[in-house]
């Protein structure tokens, strides 16, 4: 947590001030009771939305605990590896791209315990584009919160795609129900994400969401809500998309 | 658990999700089950399956509950028991000579009965028939466990043959006194029952009909249970002291003293096989997971077997641990991680502690010949047995159908 955080001058979509407050807590990242729990705690909830779309996508073996083998997939804003690690346990070919080089250390190093072969890269959505990089799968999860230009890296998230590709995207919603949940209850009360974690007015509701991903070229499908159960202090896949979304959208 | 980054170097001689110290009757199931579903499995045990299921090893017959049937069902264990296993179709307690009968009838609640008998030694062949159909299923056993070293991403085991196994995840199934408990300094509150249970097999001229019987006597209570044929298990739960004592009884005389207790509505009694004698005592892990360790069986938790609920607590307990482990490893979790862990003891460990706290009481309440309590006793057995509603309610609750069930109890595959 020493080397100073290097903005990229280049993108458009790094925010330096986003970039920096994430780099701060990096080594927290696979920490049980730290600051990223509810993000662990959000995440069999996630996985779930994401290998049902995929599977149903691609077709591939239900009952199969490798359902994702040859699948190229990147995640944009992979932060420690929460999501890139289960997906390359599934079988998945796993590429991780975050804009802070502290974090891509620490996912580096924590898949390297876990035996995991994923590739991790300090980059921008865009520069991975440049490359002419393309995925079957791409996933940009609360992220584009995080971002400066949502349409520059959702044209970059078009172009990474597989034409036969899938987009799997999730966000908070801008309502006053997540304002009171996710800012005031989860940063506040709680102290369950460390302050100024999100900026609500970044926040992107689902209609905003789906137009912008149009204009960048996707079809939106399904789109699912996060619900929190108080009692089983557990995530579950829901129609209520008031305070956290998650949905899938193909290429046009 | 200190890092040990010297064990994780080299490559181990087997590399699996779960390792399982203890290949009893928990360690066993819970290895069936998630190789079923497609994980990598290891089972460490210090005696050679052979041992494990010959006549002298263990007496004990098991109660197993409805909902536990359904269990074995699903994860294909319970076919070669269907020649061998009794069902229960009645189940009568009545206190002492008091002629207060409380009757539970499986007709009441449906057409399936309570549960079924089966000798403990047959349900380790049939568990260790199962796991050799499996694959991915590796049996290393006799083998002894030397060393265990948990870390943030793998649980390392060192054989005392030198062999290494890496598991993502290693289960504790190894009794009541737990060296993987131990190891792992989880605290386990314990106390012994001034009492033993004795077991034996009997021979009977009359026909059970299905029907288990439990008795209420002074020094505790009395059961007999209804195997194949014109068979019963006894289960005598004596006072410590007397222990000696009618453990070395003669043949003739411990006969006798059967068949006193049983009386004479099966006919003349006559004892098969030898006799076993068990220290009976409550012990209840305070935690049931640590790092990359989740505990089952009795190295998680044993009871007083008043109610006949231990095996079926500890089937409903690998039953939980299987659906969150499959579950996780279908979305590609860590299935050793905390996160996971935290869900198998969520789900049962209250659960455990109530039925726990139940059967101790029970048992005080019944193990003595107060007049007071007697006359209470006699009283709420027969309210009970008024009650239609009430009777349901325990009926439930012995078939093991009551709370929020893992799947396979309900005879759903994950």
């Amino acid at each position: 947590m020493t080397a100073p955080y290097k903005p990229l001058s280049k993108s458009a979509t790094i925010d330096a001030d986003e970039a920096y407050r994430f780099a701060q807590t990096a080594e927290h990242w696979w920490d049980a009771n730290g600051p990223f729990r509810p993000l662990h705690k959000l995440n069999p909830a996630r996985l779930d939305f994401i290998r049902t779309a995929i599977m149903r996508h691609k077709k591939t073996d239900g009952a199969s605990l490798r359902p994702f083998k040859d699948l190229n997939m990147v995640d944009l804003g992979c932060g420690g590896g929460l999501i890139c690690e289960p997906l390359s346990r599934l079988g998945g070919n796993l590429t991780g791209l975050d804009v802070s080089d502290e974090t891509v250390s620490i996912a580096r190093e924590h898949a390297k315990a876990m035996g995991l072969p994923i590739q991790y890269r300090q980059a921008t959505a865009e520069q991975l584009a440049e490359e002419d990089n393309q995925f079957d799968v791409v996933l940009a999860l609360e992220v584009i919160e995080h971002v400066a230009d949502p349409a520059l890296f959702l044209a970059a998230a078009r172009r990474l795609v597989k034409d036969d590709g899938l987009l799997i995207f999730s966000t908070l919603n801008r309502t006053a129900k997540s304002f009171a949940l996710g800012i005031m209850a989860a940063e506040y009360v709680l102290g369950w994400v460390p302050r100024g974690t999100h900026d609500w007015k970044k926040f992107v509701t689902p209609i905003e969401f789906t137009q912008a991903l149009e204009s960048a070229g996707f079809y939106v499908g399904k789109i699912s809500g996060l619900s929190y159960d108080v009692l089983g202090d557990c995530w579950h896949l829901s129609h209520d998309t008031s305070v956290n979304y998650i949905g899938a959208a193909t290429p046009v | 658990m200190a890092m040990d980054g010297s064990s994780s170097e080299t490559a181990p001689d087997l590399r699996v999700d779960v390792a399982i110290v203890g290949g009893g009757m928990a360690g066993l199931t819970a290895a069936c089950g998630l190789a079923q579903y497609g994980l990598e499995i290891a089972v460490i045990d210090t005696e050679a399956p052979q041992d494990l299921t010959a006549q002298t090893f263990d007496g004990r017959c098991s109660a197993i509950a409805y909902a536990s049937v359904q269990m074995l069902k699903s994860l294909k264990i319970w076919p070669p028991l269907e020649d061998t296993a009794q069902p229960i179709k009645e189940i009568r307690v009545s206190d002492g000579e008091s002629r207060h009968f409380l009757h539970f009838d499986f007709a009441q609640i449906g057409d399936q009965p309570l549960g079924e008998m089966v000798e403990n030694r047959h349900l380790r062949q049939a568990l260790f028939f199962r796991a050799s159909q499996l694959s991915n299923l590796h049996l290393l056993a006799p083998a002894r466990v030397e060393t265990v070293t948990r870390d943030q991403a793998r649980a390392h085991l060192v054989l005392k043959d030198g062999r290494t196994v890496s598991a993502a995840l290693a289960i504790g199934a190894d009794g009541r006194n737990s060296r993987m408990r131990q190891q792992a300094a989880i605290q386990t509150p314990r106390w012994r029952y001034n009492q033993v249970g004795i077991v034996a097999t009997v021979a009977h001229e009359l026909p059970h009909c299905a029907i288990a019987h439990e008795r209420f006597l002074p020094d505790g209570p009395f059961a007999i249970l209804p195997l194949t044929g014109n068979r019963s298990s006894l289960v005598w739960t004596a006072r410590a002291s007397s222990e000696k004592a009618i453990m070395g009884l003669s043949p003739r005389a411990f006969e006798a003293e059967v068949q006193r207790r049983m009386g004479d509505f099966l006919g003349k009694a006559t004892i098969c096989g030898p006799r076993w004698s068990y220290p009976l005592g409550l012990h209840m892990a305070e935690r049931y997971i640590d790092t990359r360790l989740a505990l089952i069986g009795d190295a998680a938790h044993g009871i007083h077997p008043i109610a006949g609920q231990g095996l079926n607590m500890g089937l409903r307990d690998i039953a939980a641990l299987i659906e969150v482990l499959v579950e996780a490893a279908r979305r590609g979790e860590d299935i050793g991680s905390p996160f996971v862990l935290e869900r198998y003891q969520r789900w049962r460990r209250t659960d455990n502690v109530v039925l726990a706290l139940v059967t101790d009481t029970l048992n005080r309440l019944f193990s003595n010949d107060i007049a007071p309590i007697r006359h209470a006793r006699d009283l709420g057995l027969s309210v009970v047995n008024r009650l239609p509603v009430l009777k349901r309610f325990f009926m439930s609750h012995a078939r093991g159908t009551v709370g929020k069930l893992p799947r396979l109890l309900e005879g759903h595959p994950l």
